[in-house]
């Protein structure tokens, strides 16, 4: 019985793959948590748009891979001046956009102007800041110059919100999006799936799957029924506390990697008693980072010092700066004239690693004599009363955009952290190009970060991604939100 | 009749338009900006505040209103904020998935819970009854999110017969698209059959109690016909208003099954929208469904009058 329902079903396969009767799957179906609003990642700030479309369909100048490094895309190489603000990309020819319309250094003028134009609504408009003209060369060659240099430029060119659109689609994107990508847009059902099938005219490597579907479950309870039942191949963002159902499943790989998602305990540092240093000291040292990742992140996560991802390269390991010390803290609260303790409010977004690291963290910090009210609050609240408002004492929150340590340059930013010193590494930064000067620079932005304990820093968030172990070229690490599926083939 | 009809209808208006002010007005106090939402934490001040003029949300609170009550009125529910297609064309999505799913679970529900009823009240206090009634209680207690899972477990992973989760679309063929609603509807159908069940079964003892029940059976009826014809009938009330309001449940109130099937269905679109602040979205959905289960008590009401001759002539 068991023999002719497999002898069927090779045959169905062979048939189904129309070639031998070994040939590999060329289909794949993805779990993505979130649905996203619209599928045009120029416009929005949803990491859903960028997981769906990101390198499948929509191509920049530049792209992100897998371990965050820069690379050649729609631009073939590219010329710096030397005084670091004339930048000359020089494009692949022959390309063309999913519509079949041609693609053409005027498409990438179209693209950085529309994106730095006054009534843009780009969520990364700071990105294109810089640029101070786009002209068009000749067809296969563009040149942007800039105000001043900008070490990151290249980076920046590799967002998501930074892909060339066409004049002609750029409007409908939203609805039926249009790139120059290895996968083109085939449908979306709204609330269920979005798929994707290979795009016969692609310009560079052809991707190895024929059809990849992403399908939208938002509940983690349905991801290892899904999984099992073989609906659903691979799901890139995992939810932690459900690894151990499919651990001993050989059939399953499961992938632990890096993201770019600093969880932070962040303190308004002008609100007393906050701004003085020996009591964010004090929280620091109460923090027992350990008991928070096993019991907030299932045990995953790497604890971080300041902010950067231990996955960066410029990383700088600061965790020791201040180690887990009751006694310490108790003693830095003393010298800040509070050694009865005091109390303050926590305020909680929706995500486990807030909800139940707020919970950890209220019992260490009582420890030590503060007295938290935790306040549950949904993301919109969050972002209206926190974020916006500054109306908190503190909050936890992961920060998941790439290098990001210049947030606490930012003036008005929700941490009111403010410190000259800082900004002026931050400054030198922007204008810094040389690799070597720019790391020097970022180990001194962390260092300083950790010194005035601005944010309780607590551990990196990890990526879970668990697939079909016969499934190969998923990324590990998140450098950046994406699903990059253009390395992505079934064994066999 | 016709008074009561007319009565009826006021009340149906007066209530829509007091639902509406008073949706809109507790969305406008609901904290958060959707397009602080859309932009993320990297956006500046000023960019959000070009997408709140883009997005029409700086305009007087009245004359918002005003623009959303009078679209309403002439069935135009304005354009979703963050999907910014029409939200009509997104509740039509959504109810080619959640209606068929609130029918398929009623007409469940009722299959199980009327016969179980009947069953149950017709040797009230036997062994019968009391295992009915247990079995009953059961179906109130479990949670249903927990009993759809067992049944993934049971259909979808062990036996594989259905899938998992997700709808394919009523392109993707009638049979597919029913094969994927089947395990959901049995889930949300065995709650609401618990509950039909114990009603049938109190409204029918109640009225096998009544002087006409005896007068049936003195006169020489089969009890088969005494409960089918003359208590089950009579008993039918109680349980119409309960059918009422399980469909009300179904179409909207389905969430928790729609999240572990994953269905696209009307719950989830509500649920989402109020967490991304598609205000517009919720507000349009919410009257709808203020409409619909008003429609539903108005055909509820107007089903006593059929079975219920007495209520017929009143007037």
């Amino acid at each position: 019985m068991k023999l002719w329902k497999t002898i069927l079903a090779a045959a169905v396969l062979s048939l189904a793959a129309g070639t031998s009767a070994f040939a590999a799957r060329t289909d794949l179906v993805i779990g993505i948590p979130l649905e996203p609003p619209h599928l045009d990642p120029t416009a929005g700030a949803a990491a859903a748009i960028d997981e769906v479309l990101y390198a499948n369909v929509f191509e920049g100048l530049t792209r992100i891979g897998s371990k965050g490094e820069v690379l050649p895309d729609l631009a073939e190489s590219w010329t710096i001046s030397d005084d670091g603000k004339v930048y000359t990309f020089k494009l692949h020819t022959g390309v063309k956009f999913h519509d079949g319309t041609d693609f053409d250094a005027s498409d990438v003028k179209f693209s950085l102007d529309r994106a730095r134009a006054d009534n843009s609504v780009n969520a990364q408009k700071g990105l294109f800041a810089a640029i101070d003209t786009v002209d068009v060369v000749d067809a296969a060659t563009v040149k942007v110059t800039l105000k001043n240099p900008q070490g990151s430029f290249l980076y920046n060119m590799g967002w998501g919100d930074a892909v060339i659109v066409a004049p002609e689609s750029a409007d409908t994107n939203k609805e039926k999006p249009v790139g120059t990508g290895p996968f083109k847009f085939q449908n979306w059902a709204k609330g269920s799936s979005i798929t994707l099938v290979k795009s016969d005219n692609y310009w560079g490597t052809p991707a190895s799957l024929d059809k990849a579907e992403f399908r939208i479950v938002p509940d983690a309870a349905a991801y290892v029924p899904a999984l099992l039942s073989g609906d659903i191949q691979a799901f890139p963002f995992f939810d932690a506390d459900s690894v151990a159902q499919v651990k001993d499943d050989p059939r399953f790989k499961i992938v632990i990697g890096a993201t770019e998602g600093e969880t932070i305990l962040s303190i308004n540092n002008k609100k007393p008693p906050f701004d003085k240093l020996q009591v964010r000291q004090a929280i620091s040292y109460a923090l027992d980072r350990k008991a928070i990742i096993d019991g907030a992140s299932a045990g995953l996560g790497v604890p971080i010092g300041s902010h950067m991802s231990p996955a960066n390269k410029d990383y700088v390991d600061l965790t020791g700066r201040y180690p887990h010390d009751v006694a310490k803290a108790k003693e830095l609260l003393k010298e800040a004239g509070l050694e009865n303790g005091f109390k303050a409010t926590l305020k909680l977004p929706p995500p486990t690693y807030a909800r139940l690291g707020g919970e950890i963290i209220a019992s260490q910090l009582r420890d030590v004599g503060i007295d938290l009210e935790i306040i549950p609050v949904e993301w919109a609240q969050w972002l209206d009363q926190v974020f916006t408002k500054k109306d908190y004492d503190l909050t936890i929150v992961s920060h998941t955009e790439p290098n990001d340590i210049d947030i606490y340059s930012r003036k008005d930013y929700y941490f009111n952290y403010d410190n000259p010193a800082f900004d002026k590494v931050i400054a030198d930064l922007g204008v810094t190009s040389d690799e070597a000067k720019r790391k020097e620079l970022l180990g001194q932005a962390q260092k300083i970060l950790a010194d005035d304990a601005v944010v309780g820093f607590l551990y990196e968030l990890p990526k879970v991604g668990v697939w079909d172990a016969k499934l190969q070229g998923l990324w590990e690490n998140a450098p950046i939100q994406a699903n990059d599926l253009t390395k992505v083939k079934w064994s066999e | 009749m016709t008074a009561y009809l007319l009565k009826r209808l006021a009340i149906a208006i007066a209530t829509l338009v007091l639902a509406s002010i008073v949706v809109f007005a507790v969305l406008e106090i609901l904290p958060g900006d959707p397009a602080r939402l859309m932009l993320g934490l990297n956006a500046s001040a000023d960019q959000v505040e070009l997408l709140r003029n883009q997005m029409g949300l700086n305009a007087p609170l009245a004359l918002r209103y005003l623009h959303w009550a009078g679209g309403l009125l002439s069935l135009d529910f304005g354009r979703s904020y963050t999907y910014s297609v029409p939200v009509i064309d997104l509740v039509r999505e959504r109810l080619a998935v959640s209606l068929p799913l609130a029918l398929i679970a009623l007409a469940l529900s009722t299959i199980i819970a009327i016969p179980v009823g009947l069953f149950s009240a017709s040797r009230r206090g036997r062994a019968g009854d009391t295992v009915a009634m247990g079995a009953a209680q059961l179906g109130v207690a479990v949670p249903n999110f927990w009993f759809a899972l067992m049944l993934i477990y049971v259909f979808a992973v062990w036996l594989r017969l259905v899938p998992a989760g997700g709808f394919p679309g009523w392109s993707a063929g009638v049979w597919p698209a029913l094969k994927s609603l089947l395990l959901p509807a049995v889930a949300l159908a065995l709650p609401q059959a618990a509950i039909l069940a114990r009603v049938t079964r109190s409204a029918l003892i109640e009225v096998l109690n009544e002087d006409y029940i005896r007068t049936a059976r003195a006169k020489g009826l089969p009890h088969r016909a005494v409960l089918w014809r003359h208590a089950l009938r009579n008993a039918m009330i109680p349980v119409l208003t309960i059918l009422g309001l399980q469909f009300a449940f179904l179409l909207a109130g389905t969430i928790i099954i729609e999240n572990v099937f994953y269905l696209p269905g009307l719950g989830r679109l509500v649920f989402q929208a109020i967490t991304q602040r598609d205000l517009i979205v919720v507000e349009s959905v919410v009257m709808l469904l203020v409409a619909a289960v008003i429609a539903v008590n108005l055909l509820v009401d107007l089903s006593y009058a059929v079975v219920d001759p007495r209520l017929r002539s009143r007037q």
